[in-house]
């Protein structure tokens, strides 16, 4: 059954994908290869993980301010998530979908859930991502 | 979130009445601000940019498009490092797709009108903002410095923000920028340790690897220390503070403008404490190093950039011998074209200039092991070269270029 989860628009936009759950704290600079899309720290438990395509569910991000500079690499090379879901505002990684669009690479949408929404989450399922909605399928 | 009150100045540079570059730049400027919870904007007076460092082509035409756009810095901008080495050429190994784009990254950047520097280390470049003052800096080093040594005041702006804030002359209003989140909210009391421990230079980049992991954003008074604390070994300890942990201010008693005492640190307020004992700080140094003896493949100083006094005291040690592996020190280039350096080049040292060792493709590829005295370079090399790692002192670094293989000092920990 369909469920629609709402939470706080950080970036406008929409996109759908199945989800992919990040739930140990993650840096996409160091962390992300901005060439593959793939989870590419070794001591990350989704090691191997790819990014493209996805939507990707970030309990909590780490560090570099250079992540950022990662993500607008992946959404000029057409392999970033069809959508970002966080559970705290990174300003940071949101910098990066804000200068994609300002430089006409598209749109990514990027939404903050609550705890409790953040949960339901749940690794594989399909998500369309519209605003500040996210629908389950 | 709601957008932010912008004044009909900025306003009307969002809209374009300024250029098309700093209405990007404004644009980005607000809407970071909008997603970080601030108010307004506030001016600021200089800014120290991170982003000239060449992570993929996407960054390069960012700035290319801000230069297209006529862009011009609104304030004194100093730059980081690059991905080369501009005065040795030959030092950096990448391919030449990355050396072009990382080209084309750094003229883009003086275009705009900032300085070009390439150093880590600004502050030791005469860019030095009074107490007290807003400004926006990047690299998480000269952040630190910023905020705790200078006592200027700035948040950890990153890749992008940093010149679009440059650009525009303005910051958002939030976080280290507001006098009361700058109060030491955590005591760390040095007291415990031994004197000879807290008089040797090879303790601070432990100090700080140390705050970095178990402090993180808190903000610290690191008390019992020997007042006065030079240049150098504040800069040793913010270095390796914010590679372990997101430290962007520390107050060290005695020592940093906003901590003469205590209690001014604190602003009063309440805190916890800390107290160091040798063990924690004998856990913090051993975290430092991946490999603890044996031959070493090179040794690598200069992170951040080797300072006058630095490569004086270099000089000392260095005298009268040969190094038998390369030793690394990266610099700033007015300092290459300041200092004399062939005797050290004759020893065996190898000067890197603009750039660093950790960022872009310098020592021999392939596994190996490096030595430092920085806790930056300790902390990255691991991940980011796929070196082991010794950490020691820069008498421990010399002797042990000398000899091949590690030789310490282990006395002043015991």
């Amino acid at each position: 059954m369909a469920m629609m989860l709402d939470g706080e628009m950080l970036i406008a936009g929409h996109g759908a994908g199945t989800i992919l759950r990040v739930d140990h704290p993650i840096s996409f600079w160091g962390g992300v290869d901005p060439k593959t899309a793939l989870i590419s720290d070794p001591r990350h438990p989704r090691h191997g993980e790819r990014l493209a395509g996805r939507v990707v569910a970030i309990a909590e991000l780490r560090g570099s301010s250079s992540s950022s500079a990662v993500l607008l690499e992946l959404i000029h090379a057409k392999i970033a998530p069809a959508a970002i879901l966080l559970r705290d505002t990174d300003a940071i990684l949101a910098l990066g979908a804000l200068v994609a669009r300002e430089m006409g690479y598209g749109d990514l949408a990027m939404v903050k859930l609550p705890p409790d929404k953040f949960t339901l989450l749940t690794e594989g399922r399909r998500a369309h991502v519209e605003g500040s909605r996210v629908t389950l399928d | 979130m709601p957008a932010m009150d912008l004044s009909p100045d900025e306003r009307r540079i969002a809209d374009g009445a300024d250029g098309a570059a700093k209405a990007m730049a404004m644009r980005l400027v607000s809407e970071t601000g909008r997603l970080l919870g601030a108010q307004r904007l506030l001016p600021i007076v200089s800014s120290h940019v991170d982003g000239c460092l060449y992570h993929g082509d996407s960054g390069t035409y960012f700035a290319e498009r801000l230069a297209s756009d006529g862009g011009q810095v609104a304030v004194p901008t100093t730059l980081n490092v690059g991905a080369l080495d501009l005065l040795h050429p030959d030092r950096v190994k990448g391919d030449a797709h990355h050396r072009e784009m990382s080209l084309r990254m750094m003229r883009a950047y003086e275009m705009l009108g900032c300085r070009p520097t390439w150093t880590c280390a600004p502050y030791q470049a005469g860019h030095r903002p009074a107490v007290g003052t807003d400004v926006a800096w990047g690299e998480s080093n000269a952040v630190a410095f910023c905020n705790s040594v200078l006592g200027a005041r700035t948040n950890r702006y990153g890749d992008f923000l940093d010149i679009a804030c440059a650009l525009v002359g303005r910051a958002p209003d939030y976080g280290l920028h507001r006098a009361e989140n700058r109060r030491a909210t955590v005591v760390v009391d040095a007291s415990g340790l031994s004197p000879a421990l807290r008089n040797a230079d090879v303790f601070y980049p432990v100090l700080g690897t140390w705050l970095g992991a178990e402090i993180g954003a808190e903000i610290a008074a690191i008390d019992g220390l020997p007042p006065k604390q030079g240049e150098d070994r504040l800069k040793a300890l913010g270095a390796a503070a914010a590679s372990a942990g997101a430290v962007g201010l520390f107050h060290v008693v005695g020592s940093t403008p906003e901590a003469p005492t205590l209690t001014a640190a604190t602003q009063a307020g309440p805190t916890r404490a800390i107290r160091l004992t040798p063990e924690m700080v004998r856990t913090a140094r051993d975290r430092l190093s991946t490999a603890r003896d044996g031959a070493i493949d090179c040794v690598a100083l200069g992170s951040p950039h080797f300072s006058e006094a630095e490569f004086a005291a270099l000089k000392r040690l260095a005298s009268g011998r040969r190094f038998r592996v390369p030793l690394y020190v990266c610099t700033r280039r007015d300092l290459v074209e300041r200092e004399d350096l062939s005797g050290l080049e004759a020893a065996g040292a190898l000067i890197v200039a603009d750039t660093c060792v950790v960022v872009t493709p310098i020592l021999p590829a392939g596994a190996g092991t490096l030595m430092t005295n920085s806790g930056k370079f300790a902390h990255y090399g691991p991940a980011n070269l796929g070196y082991d790692v010794v950490y020691g002192s820069l008498e421990d670094c010399v002797a042990s270029a000398v000899e091949g293989r590690v030789v310490r000092d282990e006395s002043v920990w015991r």
